[in-house]
């Protein structure tokens, strides 16, 4: 199973398996990562769930839908890498992501 | 102050939770209130996910959050309910053996026998940006919603954000302030087409301005705020001069008054209840749905059904005390046909 860490805004770095087909939202929740809150429940609804995506991984991952970036208005500290980890889906070839969690989601 | 309505029972919270509880209420003849802090019925699935799925309700394969409102509000219509929308409570005081006496941010009263909290998350309340201090400025030069236009003539406004609330205001302000600026992140806005380009119609006209950045930090001298620190996209930082900013940055769900009502609560967030009739720790107080908790608690639509349903039990011992419940199912028996308008 693909592989994602997740390094909060300390610095410390955690790594988990994500299941295929999940999301990186939904590996952080079921792994107890903290940093990530998803008030919503996964509905690109809110926008706590905000992650930064590491820049070697940003073109894999891809850019947020129109929707996504909506919702992104809503994020804490929203910089060019900021997405909702609920609408990356875990792939095999995102073996090995890694995201930053914010300082707060908003 | 407006005189204290009188009912059986006030629903706290008009999301699914709430809105069956109109229909169990009603079906054991009490009639209820409900209020909620939206401006529209629904609770979280009408503001979070209206167009989005739901699977897990029993009977219906597909709805969306929207259609399970608008078919609960059908079932309830033989019972009515009668909603306060806008509208927050913000006291609850035990009067009477049970009575209670309930305050709401808009000093309406509430005399009733019971209360039913069916609140999910909490209120939804307008989202703070995350801008250091921003706490000391609201209310006196903050805002996070326009009461009174004309407390912001002649001022140097900013609005901040990219939704329909930001684009409104901008429009509605533009002629009022002395100076406006627009502040978003991105040059895509969420709002309405047409207030976009009305918006840009007017910051080509020179008639306001508008930024794309974020506001980084504030400053002021006590409560009045004299001007917002952007920082653009680029890096860069520079300061606008202001008397008034207007954050709108959608809302959050804040769990508000509930914590200082009395009641027992697990881990400072949900009411303790037991699960015969899911009452709290105070008698004649009751709590459905997500806000709830006891041990095993799921937060599901069907539990918070379920619950509705036990609670109506109990809360007609309250509102006719002394009167025998005589258990009934709506297939057979005449009375509960009469009252849903079927027999």
């Amino acid at each position: 199973m693909p592989k994602i860490t997740y390094i909060d805004h300390e610095g410390t770095a955690r790594t988990v398996e994500g299941e295929l087909g999940s999301t990186v939202m939904e590996t952080a929740i079921k792994n107890d990562v903290p940093g990530i809150e998803a008030e919503c429940g996964g509905a690109c609804a809110c926008a706590t769930c905000h992650v930064h995506v590491d820049t070697a991984w940003r073109e894999t991952v891809g850019e947020p839908s129109p929707m996504e970036e909506d919702m992104l208005d809503f994020g804490y500290d929203v910089q060019p890498d900021s997405r909702l980890s609920c609408q990356i889906k875990v792939t095999a070839e995102l073996d090995g992501l890694v995201v930053r969690t914010p300082e707060r989601q908003a | 102050m407006s005189e204290p309505i009188k009912t059986d029972v006030l629903i706290i919270g008009a999301g699914p939770c709430g809105l069956f509880a109109v229909f169990e209420l009603g079906l054991l003849d009490m009639k209820a209130h409900v209020i909620d802090i939206l401006d529209k019925i629904g609770g979280q699935c009408a503001e979070l996910y209206p167009e989005k799925p739901i699977y897990d309700i029993p009977g219906l394969p597909y709805v969306t959050g929207q259609g399970l409102c608008d078919a609960l509000l059908a079932q309830i219509k033989p019972f009515g309910g009668t909603f306060h929308l806008q509208e927050m409570v913000q006291t609850i005081e035990k009067i009477g053996d049970p009575l209670f006496r309930v305050k709401t941010d808009r000093g309406q009263v509430f005399e009733v026998k019971v209360v039913v909290i069916a609140a999910g998350g909490g209120s939804f309340q307008p989202k703070r940006p995350p801008i250091p201090g921003i706490e000391a400025y609201e209310g006196a030069s903050v805002y996070y919603a326009v009461r009174e236009m004309e407390a912001l003539r002649d001022k140097r406004v900013v609005i901040a954000g990219g939704g329909d609330s930001a684009l409104d205001w901008t429009l509605n302000l533009a002629p009022i302030a002395s100076h406006l600026t627009l502040i978003h992140r991105r040059s895509e806005f969420r709002a309405a087409p047409d207030s976009v380009n009305k918006m840009m119609k007017l910051v080509g006209e020179g008639k306001i301005d508008m930024v794309l950045g974020q506001i980084s930090a504030l400053a002021g001298e006590g409560e009045r705020i004299a001007k917002a620190i952007v920082k653009r996209n680029d890096g860069s930082n520079f300061e606008i001069a202001c008397d008034a900013l207007l954050p709108f940055f959608g809302l959050t769900m804040k769990l508000g008054p509930v914590a200082d009502w009395g009641m027992e609560m697990k881990d400072g967030e949900y009411i303790v209840v037991d699960t015969a009739a899911f009452e709290s720790s105070v008698p004649g107080i009751f709590a459905i749905g997500d806000i709830n908790w006891y041990p095993g608690k799921l937060k599901l639509i069907l539990s918070g059904f379920h619950e509705g349903a036990l609670m109506a039990q109990k809360a007609y011992h309250y509102v006719y005390p002394g009167k025998r419940l005589v258990f009934q199912y709506t297939t057979s028996s005449t009375s509960l046909q009469k009252k849903l308008g079927v027999a």
